[in-house]
């Protein structure tokens, strides 16, 4: 057994000189059946699922940096499947449904913690959209709970609940919403895609596509030309830069998030909570760190940081929320390139040229969308064909007036 | 980020709503042959550059003039800032 206590013990009575890296680090063949771009959560859980669940094992995962060092290793870590819409709801259940196996499944510690997500409400009108997103969630089998306002006190004491401005009048509960260790997400996929053979390819950019004829043949990267039968771009905020390098443009913007984590504090939060009135929701982390963010800073960025008057906002909505929080002290905040799309929706899709396919537009909620995401873009790669859950994820919604818009909000991608 | 605001000066970016790439003023010809191909890509398809980027803000807070402002959204070093109202006269727009 690799990992052990007895293990530990030992190597800790050796120096830990036997600890050995968790995946190879191998050179790159000059042909892959199937070639994944890029190691964030998406590009590994696909490879992982390719080789587990579709038996193929000639792939290979290209990263132009280090894996995990994108926004899987950026996120606030929540997963959830609380949505309205026929399009995404199944979708993200069956995420759901992944992250509850997925530890025994890779066989590493992600940290699951099913602790509830919470989202307010501080209006009638609120409170009605939150009853008609339970009632269309419960219809697709998932846990689902309207709280009144005593509820929410019971779960939360500490809210600001005197507010005579936005009253908590309630909120939407699902009960096995909660957080997980992103980092570990992106380590379990790599380790466990790693053993059945995918060739993990670190600080290898991809910088062109060979395409002859209208079909794809290869990747051009700064470790040489790798060739690939079918190659399936899943770069998340950098969407747009790399489909423009196949001449393609996307329904995407790309946008910077913003994020935030205090000093370690006793437990404190039963779990995630979002505030209905303002741009705010926080979680507790294992180290006892509040994790909280709010919205994207609204103009296009590849920064992969944001600027002060978003920071001010989030502190607003904090101190709104939740006055206690005033005197903790912020470790450390940071941002990450979003894309998002035009209806707030992803897409996981073929594209216009032969043998390549695309993964993206996750907006700012990608991360919970991990493990499904993997299994369905491992299925269209594999298989041709889209995955059960995620056949409404089609690139000519838009022309077919076929969106997927959770807000309603239309093709402005910074309200989404 | 400080937009220098062509009439009013350098202004806070927070004064400003954000709409983004400023070829949405090129709206398309709706009589065309193939004007919903225009339309969906001109309503749904951005170019979404690393590097300078144009891009239409709102003076909201302001004279509500839209600008035109060229900004890198690599480093968000803010170029250049003209009045989108003289963007489209060069084009040929009469407004
Ligand atoms: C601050 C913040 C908070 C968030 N909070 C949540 C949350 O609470 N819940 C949630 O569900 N989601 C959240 N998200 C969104 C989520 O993190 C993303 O949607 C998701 O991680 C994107 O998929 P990924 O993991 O594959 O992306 P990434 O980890 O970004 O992976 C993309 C990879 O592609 C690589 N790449 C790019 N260009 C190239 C190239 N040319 N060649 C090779 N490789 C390339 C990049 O280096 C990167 O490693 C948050 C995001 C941020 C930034």
């Amino acid at each position: 057994m690799r990992y052990s206590g007895f293990r530990v013990l030992k190597e800790a009575l050796t120096g830990h000189k036997g600890w050995k890296p968790a995946w190879r680090d191998p050179a790159p063949k000059p042909h892959y059946d199937i070639v994944v771009i890029g190691g964030g959560g998406h590009g590994l859980a696909t490879a992982y699922y390719l080789a587990k669940v579709f038996g193929k094992a000639n792939v290979a995962v290209l990263e132009k940096g280090w894996i995990g060092g994108g926004n899987v290793g950026r996120n606030t870590t929540i997963v959830r499947s609380n949505y309205l819409l026929d399009g995404n709801e199944p979708f993200y259940e069956f995420s759901m449904k992944l992250w509850e196996g997925l530890e025994q499944d890779f066989n590493f510690n992600a940290m699951i913690s099913q602790r509830g997500v919470l989202n307010l409400c501080h209006t009638d009108a609120q409170r009605d959209a939150f009853r008609r997103r339970g009632n269309a969630m419960r219809l697709n089998g998932v846990d689902a709970e309207l709280l009144d306002t005593e509820g929410v006190r019971r779960m939360a004491p500490f809210l600001n609940f005197e507010s005579a401005r936005f009253p908590i009048k309630g909120g939407l509960l699902q009960p096995r919403g909660g957080t997980v260790r992103h980092d570990a997400v992106a380590w379990g996929y790599a380790r466990g895609a790693d053993e059945r053979g995918v060739d993990i390819l670190q600080n290898c950019e991809v910088t062109g596509f060979r395409i002859e004829n209208g079909v794809c043949k290869g990747v051009e990267t700064t470790r040489g030309f790798i060739g690939a039968g079918t190659v399936g771009v899943a770069v998340a905020g950098s969407s747009g830069r790399v489909m423009a390098k196949a001449g393609m443009r996307l329904p995407i913007e790309s946008h910077v998030l913003q994020a935030f984590v205090s000093e370690g504090l006793k437990p404190l939060l039963p779990g995630v909570i979002t505030y209905g009135a303002g741009h705010f929701y926080v979680s507790q982390s294992d180290k006892g760190g509040l994790v909280f963010g709010g919205d994207i800073d609204g103009y296009n960025s590849y920064a992969q940081r944001g600027n002060l008057p978003v920071v001010e906002d989030v502190c607003e909505g904090g101190m709104s929320l939740m006055p206690m929080i005033g005197r903790a002290k912020l470790l450390r905040m940071w941002g990450g390139i979003m894309d998002m799309s035009m209806d707030g929706s992803p897409i996981i899709d073929r594209t216009d040229v032969e043998g390549l396919y695309f993964n993206g537009g996750w907006c700012y909620g990608g991360f919970k969308a991990t493990p499904a995401s993997g299994w369905a873009f491992a299925h269209l790669l594999a298989t041709g064909t889209s995955h059960e859950t995620a056949t409404a994820y089609r690139f000519d919604r838009f022309r077919k007036g076929l969106m997927i818009d959770e807000k309603g909000v239309g093709a402005q991608p910074n309200l989404h | 980020m400080i937009i220098p605001h062509p009439l009013l000066g350098p202004r806070d970016s927070q004064e400003f709503t954000y709409l983004g790439d400023a070829s949405l003023i090129e709206r398309p010809d709706w009589q065309a042959d193939n004007a919903v191909d225009q339309f969906h890509d001109y309503l749904y398809l951005r170019d979404n550059p690393a590097g300078a980027h144009r891009e239409l803000w709102f003076h909201e807070q302001g004279d509500r003039s839209w600008l035109v402002v060229t900004r890198d959204t690599v480093t968000h070093e803010i170029i250049s800032a003209e009045l989108a109202r003289d963007v489209a006269k060069a084009k040929g727009r009469s407004k």
